[in-house]
Formats: structure tokens, sequence, C-alpha cells
């Protein structure tokens, strides 16, 4: 017998908001959360924008030794992770410890972290041979991002199989597969998975400025995020995290769950291309959008909402226009599709899992979020791509799609009627 | 089973998911002790270890000066230039070390160049000295010396990324982190994908991070040996065990679908036939560690008894405590002196992503040539661990079944059970 996987908890840590609730209202009303810099001085940056979230960890529950030991990324992970467990109403305390795994996806790890005690130990950097009589205790768990993973797995006492998963701006989508995956074959039936990332430091500003990927448009920081529109320049950085509880169908229709939806399919494909450039003609991703359908079994025509990976550089949305159009074939222009990262910026590998979290709430509220920023539309993104207000609709069948360097291209398909206790369709 | 380039079907979540075996065709190996997998696997039964003092930088001021270095590595005599400026010193080996293994399994644009053939890579660290050397230029120049090349170069998904570009692999990707366990959980990803649909994967992992940045983070656990004695400084389960020593390099392995290798022709080293991760309970829990959980789990999902393994290759962690607990889980499965133990590692130093996979070479190469690798630098294992581990010369035995453990910094556990083929492979001429 088939084993399907559902997710029943959600927990969120989002510019403009902490919590799924706040979220939801950034999204529902078309708000953006991008701003200038202000975590540390940008000014001699090319792009000085973006997306932060107004974090402050002691409020959100971590003691003074997990904020210390603790990258931002892993205290995001964290807090999303606890709002997760609360949400799913799941007492994971009684749960068997070695059932339950974790799938944490992460991009740049904790970035920011070690450029902070890489400034330490190398002085400001003057010093090529590091002095490690000023290495931090954690040193090591920055370098190696599994240790995001660990940190949630000991929130939840899952003693099953733990992983990051880091893929790129795909980790998101991917990290989910990962936690359905792990599910289905039988090696846990409860995941805590999602995904995580807080890059926002001076080496992360410098190697986007580098190749020009994000958007200069330093003078209006709250409209520079500007997906599919003919004016977009660019993508601007993000930080945040999603964690979701997935869990196997019948453990959660067992004890009553609420279901947000079933991760019905997901599939995964490289363009072997080019480590930062994309063909225009979306042929893998189309082929992941078609396999995920397929195993899904959702006809394009069934689909609700597309969350588009959208990320405002001139090149991925031609690239995206194309594949949407090569797997949903007629219904592309009549589906509608919408980019998240107008409002919330691009967040690398956290953003695929914050775009799942939108769209777990567009199916529960019935309401598909737009595209902010979207006033004169690319002649070449065709698309119905919700622009400026949300858009009220029943939401059941839903795409999401990513793409990402190293030529990494993501499909998750989730059903379900979003609203009803347990009422997935057998 | 599988019917190999079924597109809609190569996917981990499918529901046509299948239990075809999963063969290791080809193999391809960069290790301290040997660049290139014969170099290799003669050094290794020679007991030739590769470590030695740290010559890729000056470690006299650091506590810890010995690593195992892969030398007289050439990456030009490797790859094309063009690919040098953009990659790290791991991505080369790791380069390196897939088109060795491609080569190996005899795979050409037919089984590559598909939407049925992808890579799952472990990383750990990245590409670290590249990330130093970037770091270095924003700090002290300025944030426009940055390298445009930053941008993927250090990140842990690179290799992977770099591996499908070069060989034109279009199926499905992933990169698994699990600091030194996540080469095996790779290896199973790898085989997953196998089972949704996909033909060919290459997997495995490679890792450097011998920079002194990387270097003063690795120093940061205080669990790397101290010793300046190459002999001395990793003993694995002896008495004197002190530390480990740190490496560069790794294996990546080319893994098909069995009624796929056999329809082109291939020979199977052997195959993957079970797997199973598990995480230790937090610090200071009083549930012991994981480990032997893994053993267990990977030895059902292989369905074979312990008394069936005739070979574990070791995490071998080189602290008193760690290899008492990983003796203690090999005695609870296997009895006292139960089953034979080794650790070729203790002649690379432990390869993090790499090392698991390393260690699926050997057992695989043990496989072909009836002989069991031994383990250096240990003459008698303290005998409180009462394991029968192979010390000094290689022993010539015939092994069917092993057992690779491989755990990993904060808790990873992993175990996988590979089996020989049933047509044994002769040694290569």
């Amino acid at each position: 017998m088939t084993r399907r996987v559902v997710i029943t908890g959600l927990g969120v840590v989002a510019p403009g908001g902490i919590g799924a609730k706040a979220y939801w209202d950034v999204l529902a009303n078309g708000r953006t959360a991008t701003r200038a810099i202000s975590s540390f001085d940008a000014s001699r940056y090319r792009s000085r924008i973006a997306a932060e979230c107004d974090f402050r960890p002691e409020e959100a529950g971590l003691t003074p030794q997990e904020i210390r030991r603790m990258d931002r990324a892993a205290q995001f992970a964290a807090v999303a992770a606890d709002e997760a467990v609360a949400d799913s109403g799941l007492l994971f305390a009684d749960l068997p410890p070695h059932r339950t795994g974790v799938s944490v996806g992460t991009a740049v790890g904790c970035t920011t972290s070690l450029e902070r005690e890489y400034v330490v130990v190398s002085d400001g950097g003057r010093q090529t041979l590091t002095d490690h009589r000023y290495g931090v205790p954690h040193l090591y768990d920055y370098l190696v991002p599994s240790s995001v993973a660990a940190e949630v797995a000991w929130r939840v006492g899952a003693e099953g199989p733990v992983n990051t998963v880091s893929t790129g701006c795909t980790s998101g989508l991917d990290a989910v597969g990962h936690a359905a995956a792990l599910i289905r074959e039988g090696s846990a039936d409860v995941v805590v998975g999602g995904a995580t990332d807080a890059p926002i430091s001076p080496i992360t500003l410098a190697c986007f400025d580098a190749i020009r990927a994000t958007s200069p448009r330093n003078d209006d920081p709250a409209h520079a995020s500007r997906p599919f529109d003919r004016s977009r320049n660019g993508f601007v950085l993000g930080e945040g995290a999603a964690l979701f509880v997935f869990e196997e169908l019948e453990h959660a229709r067992r004890r009553g769950a609420h279901i947000y939806a079933e991760v019905a399919g997901f599939a995964t494909r490289s363009n072997a291309y080019h480590m930062t450039g994309l063909r225009s003609d979306g042929a893998e991703l189309a082929q992941a959008v078609t396999a995920a359908l397929g195993q899904a079994r959702v006809a394009p025509g069934d689909l609700d909402y597309v969350n588009a990976h959208g990320s405002g550089t001139k090149q991925n949305d031609l690239h995206e226009t194309a594949a949407i159009k090569a797997s949903l074939g007629e219904h592309a222009r009549t589906t509608p599709v919408s980019s998240i990262k107008s409002m919330i910026g691009h967040s690398l590998g956290a953003i695929g899992s914050l775009e799942v979290a939108a769209c777990l709430l567009a199916m529960r509220h019935g309401l598909v979020p737009p595209t902010a920023n979207l006033h004169d539309p690319d002649p070449k993104c065709d698309l119905d791509h919700v622009p400026l207000t949300a858009r009220e609709t029943p939401v059941r069948s839903v795409l999401s799609t990513g793409s990402g360097f190293g030529g990494f291209q993501s499909a998750v398909v989730l059903t379900g009627n979003g609203t009803e206790k347990g009422g997935l369709a057998q | 089973m599988s019917t190999g380039r079924t597109d809609s079907t190569t996917d981990t979540t499918g529901t046509g998911s299948t239990t075809g075996t999963a063969v290791v065709t080809g193999i391809g190996v960069v290790a301290p002790n040997g660049l290139g997998t014969e170099e290799y696997w003669a050094a290794t039964l020679r007991g030739e270890s590769g470590i030695r003092r740290l010559t890729r930088f000056d470690p006299a001021q650091y506590p810890s000066r010995l690593a195992g270095e892969v030398l007289g590595f050439d990456p030009s005599a490797h790859l094309p230039d063009r690919l040098l400026p953009q990659t790290d010193h791991m991505t080369r080996l790791a380069l390196t070390a897939a088109d060795l293994a491609v080569l190996d399994a005899g795979a050409g644009p037919e089984e590559l160049h598909t939407l049925g053939a992808g890579v799952v890579t472990a990383s750990a660290s990245g590409g670290f000295e590249f990330g130093q050397r970037e770091l270095e230029n924003l700090w002290s120049k300025g944030n426009e010396y940055v390298s445009a090349y930053q941008s993927f170069a250090w990140f842990y998904a690179v290799n992977t990324g770099q591996i499908s570009i070069r060989n034109g692999m279009r199926g499905p990707s992933g990169v698994i982190v699990a600091d030194q366990a996540g080469g095996l959980d790779a290896v199973a990803h790898a085989r997953r994908q196998l089972r949704g649909g996909a033909s060919l994967m290459v997997t495995g992992g490679v890792d450097s991070s011998l920079c002194p940045w990387g270097w003063t983070a690795q120093i940061a656990t205080g669990l790397l040996s101290t010793s300046d004695d190459p002999a001395r400084a990793y003993t694995p389960f002896a008495d004197t065990a002190n530390g480990y020593v740190a490496g560069e390099g790794g294996a990546i392995l080319v893994l098909e679908t069995e009624e796929a290798a056999l329809a082109r022709g291939a020979r199977p080293y052997g195959s993957v036939a079970g797997h199973a991760a598990t995480f230790d309970p937090p610090p200071g829990s009083s549930r012991g560690p994981a480990l032997r959980a893994a053993i267990l789990g990977a030895l059902a999902d292989a369905d074979c008894p312990p008394g069936d393994v005739d070979v574990v290759y070791a995490d071998a962690a080189g602290l008193p405590d760690k290899d008492a607990a990983e003796a203690a889980a090999l005695r609870e499965v296997f009895g006292p002196h139960g089953v034979p133990v080794t650790a070729p590692k203790s002649m690379t130093g432990r390869l993090y992503s790499g090392g698991g996979p390393l260690d699926l070479a050997t057992a695989l190469l043990g496989f072909r040539d009836g002989v069991i690798p031994p383990t250096a630098n240990v003459t008698l294992p303290d005998p409180a661990h009462r394991i029968d581990l192979v010390t000094g010369e290689p022993r010539a035995v015939a092994t069917r079944t092993a057992l690779v453990l491989a755990r990993g910094h904060g808790g990873f556990n992993s175990a996988m059970v590979l089996r020989a083929p049933a047509a044994p492979r002769t040694p290569s001429p």
C-alpha cells in the first residue's frame, strides 16, 4: 500500500512578520517588506536593499545559550519548528523517537556567523593564517550546515533520519520533497522539515553585486522587487524560514489532525547548462513540473494556482514563463501565477519553503496572494500574474516551482481542500 | 521494476516506487594515499598512509599539524582551463573523481545525457579555501574585489551542479549534508532516485577544507589529534586513541539499476543492499547513541541477518569514548569479536563527506580481490573493545557482504550494507 504524506503543522519566520498569521497578513494584503538594509552599513554596495526579518530571538522564546550557539538561520529554524510543532497538535514526546525525522533545507547555512567569526580570527582580513585562539567553541557548527538540522532534531526529539538538504535556491522545495520521501518509503512516520536562510551579510551582498543579480533600485526599496514587470532589474535578497510537520496520512487521520494539504508530487531536474545561467526554453523545469503533476495525478487544467519562482531577474522570469507554457499548455494563460518574492524578497534556500507555506495558507483562506509592484507587465511574461491585489478563489491544487544556481529545477504539487478536518479525498 | 528512462516516474515521491537493485558500476577515488582508484587500493593494501605534516599552509602555529592531503594533484592535468578560476580545490578533486568513475563505468552520452541521469553528492563544508580568499579580498581590500564566482564556488551544492553540467546530466539531483555521515546518506538518496525511475546516478562525496580558516574551524571541535607523529596521531580503537586526523578527498560512484547496467553490459562491483540513518538523542539524554539502531535498520533494509556480514568498515572516530560506543554497538549486534572490523581511513584521515563513499569503494574493491585491508597505526586494539580489528597485513578472505558505518558531528549515524555481485568481478589487468 502506498503511504501518503500530509502537512499538519506550519511555522514561519518571515520579513514583515514572525508567525504564520503575521506572514499571511503581509501576503494577503500585498504589502512589501523590502527596505534599506539596517543590520549593517551597506552603503558601499551596488544593491543596498533587502527583506529583513524583525526577529528578536529572546522574544521568540530562545534561551541565552541557544542564542549564543545558533547562527541566525538556525534560530529562525528553531522558532519556526516550535510554531509548526504547536500548530500540529502532535505530542512529539509521545512519538517513538526513531520514527521521527528532520529535513531542513538551507542554501548558505551559517554564513552570517561564519563571516562574523572570520573577521575576528583573521583580524579584519589581515591574517591569512587565521588565529584559532580567537575561534568560538561552536565555530565548526557554523562550518557544517548539518548543525541546523541537528538543532531542529534536538528540539523535537527526532532520532530517525536527520538531514540538511542544500541545493542552493531550490533547497526549500527539495527539503519538502525529501521529507515526503522519507515518510513515503517508510523510513519515518513524522518529519519536521522545511528551510531556513539568513544570508544578509557583506560577503553575500558582494558576490551578488559582482554578478549583478540583485536589484540596485536603492532609491525605492519598497518597490524594488518586480517579478514579471518590464522594469525588473534583479532580485531583492531576503531571509526567513518556514518549517512544517509532515505526517503519514493514516497517522494524521487516526488522531483527527487538521490537514493543510497532501504533498502529492515532487520532482527535480538539472539543466546541465551553466552554474548561474538559464536556457530560455525552460525545458528541464517544464519536465519537473510535468513529472510532479503526473505523480499527483493532477491535470494542468485542474491547477488552481501556481506559486512561481519569479525572482525578478530578466533571465529567470522568461525561463519560467517558457517552462509554465511548456508544461501547462493551453492552461498556462488561465491559471493564476504569482510571485511572493515581490513582497518578501528572495531568501535563497528558505524561499521554497516560504512559498510552500504561502500555498498552504492560500488553500486555507481561498485567496491567491498577488504579485506586488506589477504595474507594467513584460509582454514576454504574458501569464495571469495576479497583479497588486490578492484574488479570492477556491484553491485546492497548487504547484510551486523553483530554480537555482547549479542548474537545479524543482516542482512541488500540493492537493487538498485546505479547510476540512482530515478531509482529503481517498 | 524500474523502466529506466520514463521521465514521468523519475521521482522520489513517485507512487511507482520500485525495489530494483542498485549496483555500483564505476568508482573514482581521490585520496591522500592515492590519486586514482587502483593507486589508492594498492597503497591501502601496502598499508601506506597519506598522513603527513600539512603543506598547503604553514601549520606551525596550530595545535594540530598533520593532515591527509592529496599530494601531486595538478588540476590543469585533469580539467579544462576555463573551469579552474571558478572552482575551489575540493570541486576540482570532485570533478576529477567523477570523471574517473564515469570512465570506469563505461557510461557515455547515451547513458548520461538524459533526464534519467542525475547527481547526488554530500558536502560538509563547501568550497572553503575559495571562500577564505574571497572573505580576505572583501575585508582587506573591499567588496568590489570579491570574485564573481564566489556566488557559487563555495556553496554546498557546487559539486553536484558542476558534475551535472560537465557530464550533461539533466535528471534528478540533490545535495545531502550530515557531516561525515552525509556521504552514505547521499548514496542512499541516489538509490532512492533509481527506485523512483532514474536510470543512472553519479553519487558520493569529496570534501576539503585544508585552508587556515577551515583548519581553524576544525580545531574548534577539540577532536583533532595534536600528535606530530603520523604513525601515532590517528589510532582508532587502540588504547592510544587521542583524536583524529582530518583529510581531504573521497570517492564518486556510478550507481545504476541492475537491469540498466546489465542491459548495456556493464560489470557491477556490487550492490547497495541496505541503508538506515539515525540521530543521537540530545547531549545529556538517558538514552544511548543511536548507531546500533542504524546498523539494525540497514541490515533489515537489506534483509540480511547479522551473521551474513563478512566485514565492517568502521566509522573509527579515534576518540576513546566514541570508539568505545562504536565497539559496543558492534558487540551488541554481532557479539564480541563477532565480525572482522577494519578502518583503512587510518591511512587517509577522516574525509568528512568523502569518508563514507571512500569506504564503500574500499569494500567493493575488497569484494573483487578477496581481501580485507588493514587498519594502519594500530598493533592491537584496546582489549576492552572486544572487536576483531584487522591490523598489520591485509586479511585474505572472501567477503560477500560488507557493512559501512559513518558518524557525523552532532549525532548523525549512517549505515550501509553492500553485497558482492553474483558473478565476481575480477581485477582489472
